[in-house]
């Protein structure tokens, strides 16, 4: 089994390594001089000369990408080309933010769609049942902004103006010191993520309902209650945390766009602007850390996959 | 004997399909989906027509005042009428996300028919390749390429279908396994037949449910992919309309002017779930467990 976990753990560090190169690659592309774009007006032959020489981009390809990627490991991203300062301090704080709010959603999120997702199991073909498959049905198919605007027009324009649409931090605070402001984008997310571990949830949980395990409890005369939480869904919630894995996973991408409305000051914002500016250092950082979240998270949902299954614990099985 | 026989081994096939689609469509969803759908892409479409009629009114005043004769829903920041707008708009996400979906439903397809049928390296090389895709989130992977290839449509197209391939060849390799080892794809091989015509004229009608499946599924997120990077500003330029870049740029006075950010977003919820209900429905209807969920 250890074997398992650490041939998983290679395989990603080398998926992570390919990203690595294929944004390098990407960013290769780029028509343009890097120095150039930084300089901008103020660019002559001299200073020119002496930044390419600073960025190392006389160096061949791959030593740079060496460099850059020694760089990376030390959390030394380089230069943000829109800004002129290092890309460090643009993102610091940022990452903080955006942590808050990927958290604040997930603890809420994770228990909500168990919760929803065995109900909905508990009293199938029922109208509870119903009402939670259609609306987890909906929620599921709409893009995230829309899911945020609707939020935005009920809680904050027109039905009840009670909570504020923009974030609106005076810089250099923490952005949890305004807890009003957190409510709806992590309400977006929730509504998001939330849909997907419900439907699976409900999906396993009516799988082990009908095992034979159960019917057994039941017929021994266990208590209803107790049938469920004690045998029922133990075994129902391994297969959820692969698709909860997914989910988080894909929040730090979803995350980009649910800052952007909301004008929250986290990195998928930063990644926005820096999309817009062709910022190309930051978008590199930005792509690599977000694809390491979701590496990481997969690797853990994975690692707690091989620990609780019991066949795989021989090692040699798969 | 032969003349016979034949009909009989079509026979029974037919008779599946036929069921799968009348399990498709005799489930209410399907038809509240099919009926969504249809509301938009016909808004969509005769959108463009009605523009003669809807059209007339731009005013260089902020904001509009909607239900005025001047023009139906009033004008947004840039004195544009809302409506006119809103018609013209829908043609080109539609257009993109069908062209998004069917690129990546060609690559994904043939990539997963290939790796599964051939097997050995090529199916690992296939797979490694789509692990490093998949570890890219979609939308980053979209503005990565946005960046170094700017917001032209062809680049928006091609990178979301980039993006959903590796997703769809996932399901595709999966459902073909099924299939490979079948005797009738073994007759096609004793018989020398060239193996792309296998993969054409055997595997491919025996996966239509899984594909059926994933490409509704994929409309579905090509459409939100597209309209949500319209909406970051990314997608569609100015002055295009567009209803993504609509929401973007009427959300400032959302609480002056709520029909140019209402509008759109009705209109791609609606057809949204109208899609994802017809995908939930085919993949009720179709006995194929390969429902993809992941994003």
């Amino acid at each position: 089994m250890t074997q398992l976990i650490l041939r998983r753990l290679a395989t990603s560090v080398l998926i992570l390594l390919a990203v690595s190169l294929l944004v390098f690659i990407a960013t290769l592309l780029l028509p343009g001089d890097p120095a150039q774009a930084i300089l901008g007006q103020q660019a002559t032959p001299e200073r020119l000369a002496a930044l390419r020489e600073q960025m190392h981009l006389n160096d061949p390809v791959w030593q740079r990408y060496l460099s850059w990627l020694g760089g990376l490991a030390v959390g030394n991203f380089g230069m943000s080309a829109a800004s002129g300062g290092a890309v460090t301090a643009l993102l610091g704080e940022r990452i903080g933010a955006s942590l808050v709010l990927l958290l604040a959603a997930a603890v809420i999120s994770i228990p909500l769609g168990l919760l929803l997702g065995s109900y909905s199991a508990l009293r199938k073909g029922r109208a509870g049942d119903h009402i939670t498959t259609g609306a987890s049905l909906v929620l599921a198919a709409l893009p995230e902004f829309v899911i945020g605007i609707s939020l935005i027009t009920v809680f904050s324009t027109t039905i009840f103006p009670i909570l504020p649409s923009v974030t609106m931090a005076p810089p250099g605070e923490a952005v949890w010191n305004y807890p009003s402001q957190l409510v709806l984008p992590t309400f977006t997310l929730v509504l998001m993520v939330t849909p997907y571990i419900a439907r699976m949830m409900r999906a396993t949980m009516l799988e082990v309902l009908d095992s034979g395990y159960v019917e057994m409890a039941r017929l021994k005369g266990v208590p209803e209650g107790q049938v469920i939480l004690r045998h029922a869904l133990p075994h129902a919630l391994s297969p959820v945390a692969q698709v909860i894995a997914i989910q988080l996973a894909w929040m730090a991408g979803g995350v980009v766009v649910v800052e952007f409305l909301f004008r929250y000051p986290g990195i998928g914002q930063a990644l926005v602007d820096a999309v817009a500016n062709r910022d190309v250092q930051v978008v590199q950082t930005l792509s690599i850390l977000i694809a390491a979240v979701y590496i990481v998270v997969n690797l853990l949902a994975d690692v707690v996959g091989i620990l609780t299954n019991p066949k795989l614990r021989t090692g040699g099985a798969r | 004997m032969s003349v016979i026989d034949a009909p009989r081994l079509v026979e029974p096939e037919a008779k599946v399909r036929k069921g799968t689609f009348h399990r498709f469509i005799r489930q209410r969803q399907a038809k509240i989906g099919i009926a969504l759908t249809a509301a938009v892409v016909l808004l969509a479409l005769l959108g463009p027509l009605l523009l003669p009629w809807a059209t007339g009114y731009t005013s260089t005043e902020f904001a509009g005042r909607p239900f005025k004769p001047e023009g139906l829903l009033g004008t947004d920041n840039l004195g544009r009428d809302v409506l006119t707008r809103f018609l013209d708009g829908g043609l080109r996400l539609l257009l993109f996300a069908g062209l998004a979906t069917l690129l990546g439903m060609v690559i994904g397809g043939l990539c997963g028919m290939v790796a599964a049928y051939r097997g050995g390296w090529v199916d690992s090389a296939i797979m490694r390749t789509n692990d490093i895709l998949l570890a890219l989130p979609q939308l980053v992977f979209a503005l990565l390429a946005i960046t170094v290839l700017g917001p032209q449509p062809w680049v928006l197209v091609a990178v979301i279908g980039i993006t959903h391939a590796p997703r769809i060849a996932r399901v595709t390799r999966a459902a073909t396994l099924a299939v490979v080892t079948e005797d009738f794809i073994r007759a096609s091989e004793m018989y020398a037949v060239p193996k792309w015509k296998i993969v054409v004229q055997d595997v491919l009608p025996n996966i239509t449910g899984p594909l059926m499946v994933e490409l509704g599924l994929r409309m579905t997120y090509s459409i939100g992919a597209l309209a949500s990077l319209s909406f970051l500003g990314l997608g569609m330029q100015p002055p295009t309309a567009d209803w993504g870049l609509m929401i973007n740029e009427n959300r400032i006075a959302l609480a002056v002017q709520p029909w140019g950010v209402i509008l759109p977003v009705l209109a791609i919820a609606v057809l949204t779930v109208g899609t994802n209900l017809i995908t939930d429905s085919l993949a009720r209807a179709s006995a194929s467990l390969n429902v993809g969920e992941s994003k």
